[in-house]
């Protein structure tokens, strides 16, 4: 289960990365965005020096870019470092939605960051995770950049 | 529950009636029916009674302003001004002068009387066609004074149950989530009120989160998501003592309950590893079952009213769309097939249409399709609104609705709103504070 878990996402990276580079004129970098995944750093903040504390998603999607995988490997070299922090992973969505979808797929987005941190050899134990849906955006704007902001999974250090 | 009983005794049922006015509510009401209202009278010894133990001046007329204000908001009729009344309400309750009332336009009357019997509140009232010159209802009841208002709903529903062959939906309640706060940080607390927004009252302090409350058939109990401990549960909720319990043991998030039609289970959504599933669960025995398995979002299920099938929606076309399946899960099936996502299918109570929420092009709409997914009809578009509830005899929709803040992210609100099947009379429902994910009570009185 775990196992096809990862498998599926990393075939979902590979094809959204096939897609980037296919249509990469039509991906524009937009100062903050790309395409419509927020790319700045605005809202991030940082569990140690050099480690931000969350990614970003596309409308809709549970799919980690590049960037994303980044970050969550820098938090996963953290994690090993510091081997009693214990961690919760907050799933967020954008205001564009239904409230229950939402909740879903908050869940959604911070279940694909534990996999990945997984795959770094972080155990589940250590990770709790938990949706917020639409409820708490970090940005109260009604606009494309806000909501980029919004649909996020956050790090969260739980003790 | 006693002090809400209310005893109803029909002194007089009318004469068999043909030619009588009738008020059609298959159509979007352009012409609503001119009706006058008169003041319920009331003998000066009552008055001063009931001024005593509700310190309302004259509870008669109280009484009706409150017929009059749902009849209004109702969009069906227009409720005539009471300067232009000719005759006094005791004269008027007795023998209304037709030519009277005919002189101002008035189609139907409603005269009446209140009086303080045994500490009780003793109201009668008449319905009265004006052009035929006749009596078409009339009707007494006795209650504990403090259910005045509730009096007036009810009178309210009798006339429009005679007037449009309908029941009414005004005797009802409405449980929803009242909201305060900057749009980032909102305090939500579960508050209850009369249909009109009166008697409004918060069942949570605003100390957790809580979301989506349902009210169960009775509606005694209400389902609801509390953040309780950050423990996103689905909670049962007794609204007369105020007791409340998690529902199942569940290792994760619990989301999006409703009640079966019988009130014996709660449906719902479970969130695991990423992926959510629709199970139920049975209140008496507590055994609880899965109803799908797809690694997809499948949530916001609601049964038909007679239990045998399930809407919900679910992602797997990769979007959001409307499901129809057998309640034990087999024979899905996919409903919408027009341009945009769907979402949040409710059953309507007379079981021919779901209500739902539509996003396309950057825009949400409230509609309704029939269970096979034909005959969508969108009743409203706005920026940002979702989840319908149906009014209990399934003419009126409520929902929540959205405003899109300024350039600073300012400008924020939440408010309910209602609007008819006919897709006319879209109004907003008055509630103290801001509000969201609305649910009509079924009918108190029957």
């Amino acid at each position: 289960m775990k196992l096809s878990k990862i498998l599926k996402n990393g075939f979902l990276i590979v094809v959204a990365c096939l897609a980037l580079s296919a249509c990469a004129t039509s991906k524009k970098t937009t100062g903050q965005m790309q395409g419509d995944v927020y790319t700045g750093t605005d809202t991030v903040e940082y569990l140690a020096s050099g480690v931000p504390d969350r990614v970003f998603f596309a409308t809709n999607e549970s799919v980690l870019t590049t960037a994303s995988r980044e970050t969550l490997r820098k938090q996963a070299a953290w994690l090993r470092k510091n081997s009693k922090i214990t961690i919760v992973l907050e799933g967020h969505a954008d205001e564009r939605g239904t409230r229950e979808y939402n909740l879903a797929l908050g869940e959604r987005r911070a279940n694909a960051a534990k996999d990945y941190l997984m795959t770094y050899g972080i155990s589940s134990d250590r990770i709790s995770v938990l949706s917020y849906g639409k409820e708490r955006p970090v940005d109260s704007g009604s606009n494309p950049l806000a909501w980029s902001k919004n649909r996020r999974s956050v790090t969260v250090k739980a003790n | 529950m006693k002090n809400f009983l209310i005893t109803l005794i029909i002194i007089l049922i009318p004469i068999k009636s043909f030619g009588l006015i009738e008020v059609d509510i298959t159509r979007g009401n352009l012409n609503p029916l001119p009706i006058a209202v008169s003041p319920l009278s009331i003998d000066e010894e009552s008055r001063k009674n009931f001024e005593n133990i509700l310190k309302k001046k004259n509870i008669g007329s109280e009484i009706s302003s409150i017929v009059e204000n749902n009849l209004k908001v109702s969009g069906l009729f227009n409720p005539l001004n009471k300067d232009a009344f000719l005759q006094e309400p005791d004269i008027a309750n007795l023998k209304p002068r037709f030519e009277d009332w005919n002189l101002i336009k008035a189609q139907a009357l409603i005269t009446g009387k209140v009086s303080y019997v045994e500490e009780k509140l003793r109201v009668e009232f008449r319905l009265w066609d004006v052009l035929a010159g006749k009596e078409m209802m009339a009707l007494a009841f006795t209650t504990v004074p403090n259910n005045w208002r509730r009096v007036g709903h009810i009178i309210t529903d009798k006339v429009y149950e005679r007037l449009t062959g309908e029941k009414g939906y005004f005797d009802t309640r409405i449980i929803y989530v009242a909201e305060e706060g900057p749009k980032t940080q909102r305090v939500k607390k579960l508050a209850i009120m009369d249909q009109d927004g009166a008697n409004n009252k918060f069942l949570t302090l605003g100390n957790e989160l809580v979301l989506t409350p349902r009210f169960n058939p009775t509606s005694q109990m209400v389902t609801y998501l509390s953040y309780f401990r950050n423990l996103p549960r689905v909670y049962l909720l007794d609204i007369e003592t105020g007791t409340q319990e998690v529902v199942g043991d569940f290792p994760g998030m619990t989301f999006a309950p409703r009640f079966s039609p019988d009130g014996k289970k709660i449906i719902m959504s479970f969130a695991k590893d990423g992926n959510s599933e629709i199970y139920t669960m049975d209140l008496e025995n507590r055994i609880v079952e899965k109803i799908t398995n797809h690694p997809s979002i499948d949530t916001s299920p609601s049964y038909s009213p007679d239990g045998k099938f399930i809407s919900f929606n679910s992602d797997r076309s990769g979007y959001q769309q409307i499901y129809v399946m057998k309640s034990d899960g087999s024979n899905v099936k996919r409903i919408s097939f027009g341009k945009g996502i769907y979402g949040t299918p409710v059953w309507s109570p007379r079981g021919d249409l779901i209500a739902f929420t539509k996003l396309h092009k950057g825009k949400f709409y409230i509609g309704v399709m029939r269970t096979d997914g034909s005959g969508e009809r969108l009743l409203t578009e706005n920026f940002y609104q979702e989840a319908p509830s149906w009014s209990p005899n399934g003419r009126v929709l409520i929902f929540y609705r959205e405003t899109k803040t300024d350039s600073k992210g300012k400008g924020f609100s939440a408010k309910l709103w209602s609007i008819d099947l006919t897709g006319y009379n879209e109004r907003q429902v008055p509630t103290p504070t801001d509000g969201s994910d609305p649910s009509w009570s079924s009918l108190l009185s029957n």
